[in-house]
């Protein structure tokens, strides 16, 4: 595809948890909790107004959906602000100071005071139906090779909540409260709500997908050189996407950055294909008739089991839109699918319609009966649903709202990204009607000291490290992008400091050795790096031999794990598992007995018996002494022999 | 206006306003958006902008430019009008608002919460409420309950009865909750009604989505259809969003400073539970029945009361100071079963001698007092301290103000608050009626 020709846009969103101690508004841990959770509460959300006198479009639909919500909450690591029952407490320095940190490292300019906002969020994520989220920097800059993209703007605000299914166990609790039992709940755990979150947004203007994607793998590199959370869920993407014939559409939840490409061609191919949609219902005069008929006397003795089971049959006429609905506009997806997910939204789960039918048991006399009770003709099509009265008549309305999008081409939309690189509808766009003032929490001056300070204080970027650490160390490149990338940086500097041994040596140990072990199952977490130290000293002194350093160290892991010894000692170790050199002493009277033994081989092939021999005595000091004195031993020892 | 000196010269430089677009230039930076108002409290070398992403930021006006882009209005929030129709078939219910966390917003001019509702507005943030009952507001007071006065118990008092006599079929009062169980107890002595009187309030302000407001209103109204007329407090009774409790209005507390389930009533079992504007069970059948008494309002009042709590190292000269000042009345939380050290028998003493009712209760806050099991007891006792039995030191300093109200001879006044007026004495203490 031709991006330019296009007029492709695509922005980047990049959420990412911070490791800081206590969350954003409260004291509590910032630590997902499995254990068994230990009471529930119940609420409700309704929207508000915002101070500008606006509901947010995106609030509005969540609240039609009059979902109940269930927080699953623990009595020591949760407390009441996440419970939405205590105001605020004061914004974590700690998460701002880290805020500033990515911001300047991201070239953005800090705002002169933060104001925290509550941005409506009433899918039940929030307890208090707001997320709270502050704009810390605007207006940086990253380099990329295919030229420069704008950071607009960057956020420090609290996680949501997050959802679980735990159906069985709230149940029983529904169950105990009779007259809650007809209502529906989403669960919720509030471990995660009020971690703190950066919300790193570009410029929406990057006009190739690959520039997307090195941004993005960029912006990875930069949070990693902080303070941030590490592991699955704990960095999300979005992806904003619109041509220039199209609208603005924000997939969440970008996964892997390789599939960034993929899914721009594959939402390209679903604008292109909408506004080919809309072209062709201009031609045909095509119209959306808003009357919903009650269609399930056609269905009396129908063989399908999913209309059998339903309350009704509901069903609309959609003029000059028969072939369109199962037109493909994604790899997979029908435009039937759009207006399906749509419908989704309200309770349904699928919807039929005649571009399809008769399939799902539903006969070909059924569609012909209903295609002339509805009296339509053949550039016409029909959408059914069968549900309850109330939850088709809604899931119906929702396909007419969609229906008639359907002229303006591309809808604006918050999407959903799946697997494959393809998309699902969430919501529409939020609006900035979302947004109002946390009066709980005063206005934060940021000293103009502590950016000073901060920016002082940076941390050194993922590619600068390396380049470091290459010319410093004289280490290859392969070790030294596996200790960047572990982050083993710091402690391969730290241990090249105490103790002289070769670079490549602790190098390969930290970058390979470790992580072998930890396949192996040894918890090389406990590991110190004073321990190490001890260890890598006993190689300096040359006490024991580089090729035995692993199995010390994971002695010591097996032993600190099992608690065996409080104090640990790698010399103590290396004797117990008989790894310790042996005195040149004893390297000679093992030798010279081996030379004696074959005293008749080495007489006759004089020192052409070192080979064998060198064989034979490096098996027999396994690990405990250094080849190069073994040689200089055996060369000794056999030329005394023969002389 | 509330944008001060500097800050104010600055905007005058471009001629803005709140509620314009404009772009501020700075070194290395600029913000376009909406100027929008701030604290006038807060420093004049910043001003508030919100930018096209919704964002507020506060950006110090030192070395910026500022200049118009757009002039715009000053942003106001609206509901759509709701068209109420009466329903014959329905009750007719009374809102009376007199402000508090259940009828405020977010005022953007001290970006705080504050009472600038009506109570016309509280009936279109919560449209609902048509649905139970033909609703008519009124708003008396937008005041936040930490400003409430004596006085305007009085008042609130007359304007209930004057809606029951023209015939409401019940009235919900929206309160702050700070203050709400002194109100309601106030209520309860001035006025004896036919109908239910409710007091109602919100833990978490209205403009936010999770506001228990809109549940407590509700509850409120259905407890003021239903055939408990006394003068309650229906609030939360959980952290869930479901019940809310019915509690009577001299047996009540605020007992917690956020929880949305913070009223309690103490040395009492609430009288029963609401969900969704119904009532769902009944605690106990002792209440009052709907047009089981006649309307009467004795609202007379003696401000002139005080609320002194005893602590290690209290001294006479707290007392001596009410004495000198002329007060009425003297309401004390004593520790324990309702004691003061014995050093301030003497100031005691005097207090009786002037003419002057003391009233104990205990700071325990639950259960009653008895003077005496100790020797210091006896002496207050002696002395002419007067026994506030289980009352909250808020209902029993609620009902010195009144029985002072009602005679100055000290004997009558002893005799009214020894006397269970409206249930606020229990001489029984149930197991149940303890942290429920």
């Amino acid at each position: 595809m031709n991006w330019n020709e296009l007029g492709l846009k695509m922005g980047l969103e990049v959420h990412q948890q911070l490791n800081t101690k206590n969350k954003l508004f409260c004291p509590c841990p910032t630590e997902l909790i499995n254990e068994e959770v230990d009471t529930y509460i119940k609420r409700i959300l309704r929207p508000t107004q915002s101070e500008l006198g606006q509901i947010d479009r995106a609030a509005l639909q969540e609240s039609k959906r009059n979902l109940k919500f269930d927080y699953e909450l623990y009595y020591n690591q949760t407390c009441l602000v996440e419970t939405d029952d205590e105001p605020p407490h004061d914004l974590n320095e700690e998460a701002l100071d880290l805020a500033i940190t990515l911001a300047s490292l991201l070239n953005m300019s800090i705002v002169d005071e933060v104001h925290t906002m509550r941005k409506q969020v009433i899918d039940g994520s929030n307890t208090g139906g707001f997320q709270r989220t502050s704009l810390i920097a605007t207006s940086g800059h990253l380099e990329t090779e295919n030229g420069k993209v704008v950071i607009e703007n960057l956020c420090l605000e609290e996680d949501a909540a997050r959802r679980v299914n735990n159906d069985k166990i709230s149940n029983d609790k529904i169950d105990n409260d009779k007259l809650d039992n007809e209502e529906k709940y989403t669960h919720f755990r509030l471990d995660r709500l009020g971690i703190p979150l950066v919300e790193i947004t570009t410029d929406p203007s990057i006009h190739d997908p690959e520039q997307v994607k090195e941004v993005a793998y960029m912006i990875g590199q930069v949070l990693r050189s902080t303070n941030v959370k590490r592991g699955l869920g704990t960095i999300r993407q979005d992806l904003n996407i619109s041509i220039a014939k199209g609208a603005r559409v924000e997939i969440k939840g970008v996964q892997d950055l390789d599939l960034i490409p993929k899914m721009a061609e594959l939402e390209v191919e679903r604008q292109l294909n909408l506004v080919k949609i809309k072209e062709h219902l201009e031609k045909n005069n095509a119209e959306v008739l808003e009357k919903i008929h009650d269609l399930t006397e056609l269905f009396a003795n129908t063989s399908s089991k999913i209309i059998k089971s339903a309350e009704t049959v509901k069903g609309i006429v959609l003029k000059g839109f028969n072939g369109i609905i199962g037109l493909e506009v994604q790899k997979g997806r029908r435009f039937g699918t759009e207006l399906s997910s749509y419908a989704k939204k309200r309770g349904v789960s699928g919807i039929f319609h005649t571009d399809e039918l008769p399939a799902y048991s539903i006969e070909s006399n059924e569609v012909e009966k209903m295609k002339k009770h509805l009296n339509i003709s053949p550039e016409d099509a029909i959408i059914i649903v069968a549900h309850d009265n109330d939850t088709a008549t809604a899931a119906l309305e929702e396909v007419i709202k969609r229906a008639k999008m359907a002229f303006d081409g591309v809808v604006e939309e918050t999407r959903k990204a799946l697997k494959e690189g393809t998309s699902e509808y969430m919501r529409p766009l939020p609006t900035s009607n979302r947004m109002y003032l946390e009066t709980d929490i005063p206005l934060f001056k940021i000293d103009e000291n502590k950016i000073i300070d901060i920016k002082n204080n940076l941390p050194e970027l993922p590619e600068a490290k390396k380049e470091r650490i290459i010319e410093k160390y004289n280490l290859s490149e392969d070790i030294t992008i596996q200790l960047v990338r572990r982050q083993n940086v710091e402690e391969f500097e730290k241990i090249k400091s105490e103790v002289d041994i070769d670079s490549t040596v602790l190098g390969s140990f930290l970058a390979y050795n470790l992580r072998e072990l930890k396949r192996e199952g040894i918890n090389t977490k406990i590991i110190t790096t004073n321990d190490l130290i001890t260890t890598f000293k006993l190689l300096e002194e040359n006490k024991v031999s580089k090729d035995v350093i692993v199995d010390i160290i994971k002695e010591i892991a097996i032993r600190k794990d099992k608690k065996q010894d409080s104090q640990i000692n790698p010399e103590n170790i290396a004797n117990d598992l008989n790894l310790l050199l042996l005195s040149e002493k004893n390297i000679a009277n093992i030798i010279k007995n081996i030379v004696l033994k074959n005293e008749d081989m080495v007489k006759e092939r004089q020192l052409g018996a070192m080979g064998p021999l060198m064989g034979m005595s490096m098996k027999q000091l396994k690990g405990k002494a250094d080849g190069h004195i073994v040689n200089k031993i055996l060369k000794e020892e056999i030329n005394n022999l023969i002389k | 206006m509330t944008y001060k000196k500097l800050a104010q010269d600055f905007l005058d430089t471009a001629n803005v306003s709140i509620g314009d677009t404009v772009i501020i230039e700075k070194e290395n930076v600029s913000y376009q958006g909406i100027l929008l108002d701030r604290s006038g409290d807060s420093d004049d070398e910043y001003i508030v902008l919100k930018l096209d992403n919704g964002y507020n930021i506060g950006i110090n006006i030192v070395n910026a430019k500022i200049s118009l882009i757009e002039g715009g209005d000053k942003p106001q929030i609206n509901y759509d009008n709701i068209n109420i129709t009466k329903d014959d078939e329905k009750e007719d219910i009374l809102i009376i608002s007199t402000g508090g966390t259940v009828s405020s917003i977010i005022d953007y001019k001290t970006g705080a919460v504050h009472p600038v509702f009506t109570a016309e507005d509280l009936l279109k943030s919560n449209p609902e409420l048509l649905d139970l009952a033909n609703i008519n507001v009124k708003a008396l007071y937008n005041i936040l309950s930490e400003n409430m006065k004596p006085e305007y118990w009085v008042e609130t008092g007359k304007s209930i009865a004057k809606e029951i006599e023209s015939g409401v079929d019940g009235v919900v009062v929206a309160h702050g909750t700070d203050t709400m169980h002194y109100t309601s107890a106030a209520l309860s002595f001035m006025l004896s009604s036919p109908v239910p009187v409710v007091l109602t309030g919100a833990q978490r302000s209205s403009d936010r989505p999770s506001s228990d407001a809109n549940i407590n209103l509700i509850n409120s109204v259905g407890a003021a259809k239903s055939d408990i007329s006394e003068i309650t407090v229906c609030m939360h009774s959980t952290l869930d969003d479901g019940y809310c409790d019915l509690h009577k209005g001299t047996k009540v507390r605020k007992m917690h400073t956020s929880r949305r389930d913070t009223f309690r009533s103490i040395d009492n079992e609430p009288i029963a539970k609401f969900k969704k504007g119904q009532i769902s069970s009944i605690n106990t059948n002792s209440y009052i029945r709907r047009n089981e008494k006649e309307l009467d309002l004795n609202n007379k009042i003696e401000s002139k009361v005080a609320l002194i709590k005893t602590f290690p190292g209290i001294t006479n000269e707290l007392i001596e100071y009410h004495i000198d000042k002329g007060f009425k009345g003297l309401l004390i939380e004593g520790t324990g079963l309702g004691h003061l050290p014995d050093y301030m028998i003497n100031s005691i003493e005097r207090a009786n001698e002037e003419e002057i009712a003391i009233v104990m209760t205990s700071q325990c806050i639950y259960g009653s007092i008895n003077m005496n099991v100790y020797s210091t007891g006896r002496k207050l006792q002696n002395a002419g301290v007067i026994s506030g039995y289980d009352m909250t030191p808020e209902t029993a300093y609620v009902k010195l103000a009144w029985a002072l109200g009602q005679s100055e001879n000290l004997k009558e006044v002893k005799t009214i608050i020894e006397t269970n007026i409206a249930g606020e004495i229990n001489k029984k203490s149930s197991i149940k009626h303890f942290l429920n």
